[in-house]
């Protein structure tokens, strides 16, 4: 705590700023992970912590840093963009994984195998009569 | 002044966060499917990353800095390979 | 000398991710540029295909744009997050989008920029049909979504990478 008694208030100010930004859209982020009721839902609230969540609390750190050593302090920028290349990443698989299972079982609401380009644009409800396995090779095995 | 606006944006941002990781926690424990449980997972991960960068602030030393980096690392890996069991480890092939 | 950096963005990108970390001297550029240039080789053995920026200009008004949007999607959801969940008001969805975009390049920028931006969430993308299934936090208009996606990013990703 000692060094941080030396901070002007021009430094001190913005850093905290972001400090408070970045935690409250994080906890944000977390709060609606934890109350949203589906689970396609809950897959954007992680997204505000990953984002300006992140961006907030890194951008602190570089400012404050920088100022105590006296010269431009950047590699927090290593973990914003290692978050920004990776959140794409474990998202997306996190979405075809839950399309997968929910196709499998055959949850009602999820928009069946795309096969063809003149399927309506729009949300789409597979339609009655069919099942959710347009594409044979993701239905499940026969043995 | 500033060692009080300082202390308070800390104390704030360490709990705010730390009750973000206790949330993803919760989807970690009690998340009804398997995939609400990576994404607790997930997001338990990204925010014990930035409790480590804002408690590196405090402290003042850089060595949580690179904790932090290695915390994001493995977090992304445990994330995608369980992310690919999801998929993977349901159909016969 | 495309030989011997096959992928010059990436070598000068490693080179920088090499300085930030440790500290900014002649000694570092030289060790961090030759451990870059290894990097690429062995990169260029997985992929060979090199990623050519037409125009960076669109790709810096792209830049700030999805900033931006950042912003204020940041903004909405966590309002929506906030006061929304409880009245009902809310309804969520699956939008299919028909992109033009084939190369991965440009593809994996474009679901970065989905990703990052909170609200939608890049759920599942057809190689063959070239079609998108996005998922949307707050869906107020299935045509807004088509635009957003196909106008206002589709358009300068066609600009910034050549076909």
């Amino acid at each position: 705590m000692t060094y941080l008694e030396t901070l002007p208030a021009w430094i001190a100010i913005p850093v905290a700023f972001f400090l408070v930004l970045g935690a409250t859209l994080t906890l944000l982020g977390a709060i609606g992970l934890a109350r949203l009721q589906s689970f396609y839902d809950r897959l954007h609230a992680p997204t505000l912590g990953t984002s300006w969540g992140a961006a907030g609390i890194l951008l602190a750190s570089m400012i404050l840093v920088s100022w105590t050593e006296g010269r431009a302090v950047l590699h927090e920028l290593v973990i914003g963009i290692f978050l920004m290349v990776t959140t794409p990443v474990t998202l997306m698989f996190l979405g075809r994984a839950a399309l997968h299972r929910d196709r499998i079982e055959g949850t009602p609401g999820i928009p069946g195998a795309v096969e063809r380009s003149d399927v309506p644009i729009g949300p789409v409800s597979p339609p009655e009569g069919e099942t959710a396995f347009a594409d044979p090779a993701e239905a499940p095995g026969e043995g | 002044m500033s060692a009080f606006i300082m202390s308070a944006a800390l104390s704030y941002a360490q709990i705010a966060l730390a009750l973000a990781a206790c949330l993803g926690g919760f989807r970690l424990l009690y998340g009804p499917r398997a995939q609400d449980r990576v994404l607790g997972l997930d997001t338990f991960y990204v925010t014990a990353m930035l409790l480590f960068v804002v408690t590196g602030i405090r402290v003042g030393s850089p060595f949580f800095f690179e904790a932090a980096m290695v915390i994001g690392v493995l977090g992304f890996v445990a994330t995608v390979s369980l992310a690919k069991f999801l998929i993977r480890g349901e159909v016969i092939e | 000398m495309t030989r011997l950096f096959p992928h010059p963005l990436l070598t000068a990108a490693l080179t920088l991710v090499w300085l930030l970390l440790t500290s900014f001297s002649l000694g570092h550029l030289i060790l961090g540029a030759v451990v870059a240039a290894l990097a690429s080789r062995a990169f260029a053995a997985i992929e060979p295909e090199r990623v050519k920026v037409r125009s960076p200009k669109s790709l810096v008004k792209l830049f700030f744009i999805v900033g931006l949007d950042i912003i204020r999607s940041n903004y909405a959801v966590a309002r929506l997050i906030l006061t929304g969940g409880q009245h009902g008001k809310r309804r969520s969805g699956f939008v299919e989008i028909p992109l033009q975009l084939r190369d991965p390049a440009p593809l994996a920028l474009l679901s970065m920029i989905v990703t990052a931006t909170p609200g939608t969430a890049w759920v599942e993308y057809d190689e063959e049909t070239g079609t998108l299934l996005l998922h949307v936090f707050d869906m107020i208009e299935t045509d807004d979504w088509v635009k957003l996606i196909a106008i206002r990013y589709e358009t300068l990703l066609l600009e910034a990478f050549p076909r």
